[in-house]
């Protein structure tokens, strides 16, 4: 029996202990968790591996052949005789290379939107959980104001707003920046509420009052003891954001007021596919557009796995 | 009550304040309009000149107080791009974005509700669960892609309605032009309003159907059933119609949400209305309009959200008891 004991005593990997967790076997058990996790996997290490994928680069003009324009794809061009997968475009650029190199910067635009609006969401939530008073009432106003606006509505006038402020020669360059700033400030108020709603009821614990009295200093509590407490929810709401950012960005693209046009993303080769529906050059758009689509749609259903996941009341 | 109305509109007042601010502070950040708006050979002496004329040395809450007065008239100044008075502008492409909003609000309602009841009725069809389905795919798509692929369809491949623009127009009064008195004007209509209504259209048959399903479990519906009504009179004399105040305060609450995606929709379907003005003077940075249509929305959403809040008051009795409570 003893010796049963020390086996069991005995500490595990952190990588058995992650495999054995309640979350993992929930993922394991999911089918559509694991499907959505595999599409989300693959899109996004193609876009992060694009530039060793991609049999072409999209945007270097010494590969490009403007003969090879608008070939369907898994046929011969007919004058060059080339076949590309997924077809050209236009100017005879490889559609599935343009998707790589797209989902490459819709993904960028994305993950820093949410890591901005996860930072600034969770440093005001954290003060206005800590803190209270006039600061606590005048940034839960601001949220309200906030949330009482569609957030690609935000976002866009927040783009439109700093493109006003920015030197024109400067737009192009800061384009990608701003476009970050606008998505991550429409979608701060989500993590906000959350952090600052969980904070309030933390540092009423004994735990945290047993810091306070040792002398701990108080961003050593936030960031030690309440912030891990918080940041379940504050996951769950950065996967679904995610899907949310990597839309708006689209979307904003689309419009032609996103990313520059040296810098198309997905939203971008879905704005000039369109432009040739017309003529009958369907592959143009149909291919970026189903990838945007598996990619929001996939993140998405990680996100709504992970809520429940993490939500033990839901089991 | 009529301190909760005071604290409301007193909110309202400062949240357009706040966005007046924003709109007057592009106007300073880009460029000095004075070089805009004299040559190269005007000297120091006239360009003074005429910055004292304008009031441009005023302090600058005499100049905020200005940009108010002016903005409550009205009058946002002349477009950098068009060079037309900007709420000429706006007030000309209004009617299309309205009658656009207005149909495909309709369209939401409508379809919205009577899938709903369908789906709570049938709950276990293969019907109801295929509307399910698509409405869950519909609630995902991107409003632009649901647009373009809706013209690959129906434009493109079938070739029944037009894809841009918005038809014929007619005049109706002194300034509203009309396309929905013309046969090509309601044809480009639908796919726009279809485009623009999808999502709420979504929201409302969920919606419905999950009250649906409540309701259908209450006692008084048993009752009704129990005195032999017909299912006609228990489903839509009494189960829809307890259902409908919900529905109705979430509608009008996504008013504002349909006027927001109308610049997405109109972009798509070149529509000229108020959004696609706007797209556009974000692309060129044409700061009067943008001004003007930012004071413009945040005046819609304003006083959509005080008049749901105020319904919201009169509707709900429990409400008042709360706020009365929260004080002691």
């Amino acid at each position: 029996m003893a010796k049963i004991d020390a086996e069991e005593m005995k500490p595990r990997s952190w990588l058995f202990r992650m495999w054995d967790s309640d979350v993992a076997y929930s993922f394991r058990t999911s089918p559509v968790a694991l499907i959505a996790g595999l599409v989300s996997l693959i899109v996004v290490l193609a876009a992060v591996l694009a530039p060793w994928i991609a049999p072409y680069n999209p945007y270097d003009p010494s590969q490009l052949n403007l003969m090879d324009g608008f070939t369907p794809p898994m046929e011969p061009n007919a004058f060059t005789g080339n076949v590309f997968w997924l077809g050209t475009d236009n100017q005879g650029r490889d559609v599935f290379s343009t998707i790589l190199y797209g989902a490459r910067i819709s993904l960028f635009v994305g993950v820093m939107a949410v890591l901005f609006a996860m930072v600034l969401g969770i440093t005001l939530g954290l003060i206005a959980g800590w803190r209270g008073g006039w600061i606590d009432s005048l940034l839960m106003r601001i949220a309200d104001v906030q949330l009482s606006f569609p957030s690609i509505l935000i976002a866009l006038l927040i783009f439109g707003v700093a493109r006003g402020f920015i030197p024109p020669a400067l737009r192009e360059t800061m384009a990608i920046w701003v476009l970050i700033v606008a998505i991550g400030l429409s979608d701060w108020v989500q993590y906000a509420r959350v952090v600052r709603g969980a904070t309030m009821v933390e540092k009423s614990k004994e735990y945290v009052q047993a810091a306070r009295v040792i002398g701990a200093h108080p961003f050593k509590i936030l960031a030690r003891h309440i912030l891990p407490n918080v940041m379940g929810p504050v996951l769950v709401i950065a996967t679904i954001g995610l899907a949310l950012a990597i839309i708006a960005e689209a979307t904003l693209s689309f419009l032609g007021v996103g990313v520059p046009p040296t810098q198309p993303s997905l939203g971008t080769l879905i704005r000039i596919g369109q432009q040739y529906l017309f003529s009958g050059e369907w592959w143009i758009l149909l291919f970026p557009a189903v990838t945007l689509l598996a990619l929001a749609l996939s993140v998405n259903l990680l996100g709504d796995w992970l809520r429940d996941a993490l939500n033990p009341r839901l089991r | 009550m009529l301190a909760f109305i005071i604290r409301r509109i007193v909110q309202s007042a400062l949240v357009m304040l706040v966005v007046a601010a924003v709109s007057f502070s592009l106007f300073r950040f880009v460029g000095d309009p004075i070089s805009s708006m004299v040559g190269q050979e005007a000297t120091m002496a006239d360009r003074a000149a005429l910055r004292e004329a304008l009031g441009l040395n005023d302090p600058f809450l005499v100049q905020f107080a200005r940009f108010i007065g002016n903005a409550v008239q009205g009058d946002f100044g002349i477009s950098y791009r068009l060079q037309q008075p900007v709420m000429e502008l706006i007030l000309s492409r209004l009617p299309a974005t309205l009658e656009l909003a207005l149909i495909s609000g309709i369209i939401a309602f409508v379809l919205g509700v009577s899938l709903g009841v369908y789906t709570a009725l049938n709950r276990r069809g293969w019907l109801s669960s295929g509307i399910m389905t698509v409405s869950l795919i519909g609630v995902s798509l991107p409003t632009f892609l649901i647009g373009v692929l809706l013209i690959w369809v129906f434009a493109v491949e079938l070739q029944w309605l037009p894809s841009f623009g918005r038809g014929e127009v007619v005049w109706l009064g002194d300034w509203w032009r009309t396309g929905l008195l013309t046969e090509s004007g309601r044809r480009s209509i639908i796919l726009p309003a279809i485009t623009l209504g999808l999502y709420q259209m979504t929201l409302i048959m969920r919606l419905v159907r999950a009250e649906m399903l409540e309701v259908l479990r209450t006692d008084y519906i048993k009752f009704a059933r129990a005195r032999g009504l017909s299912n006609r009179a228990v489903h839509f004399g009494h189960a829809l119609k307890n259902t409908l105040v919900p529905v109705i305060t979430i509608t009008g609450l996504q008013l504002g949400s349909i006027i927001a995606f109308a610049i997405i929709t109109e972009t798509v379907f070149q529509w000229p209305g108020v959004g696609a003005l706007f797209i556009r003077s974000v692309q060129f940075v044409d700061v009067p309009v943008m001004a003007a249509y930012l004071m413009l929305i945040a005046l819609i959403f304003v006083i959509i959200n005080l008049i749901v809040d105020l319904l919201y008051y009169v509707v709900d009795p429990r409400l008042r008891v709360d706020r009365a409570n929260a004080r002691h």
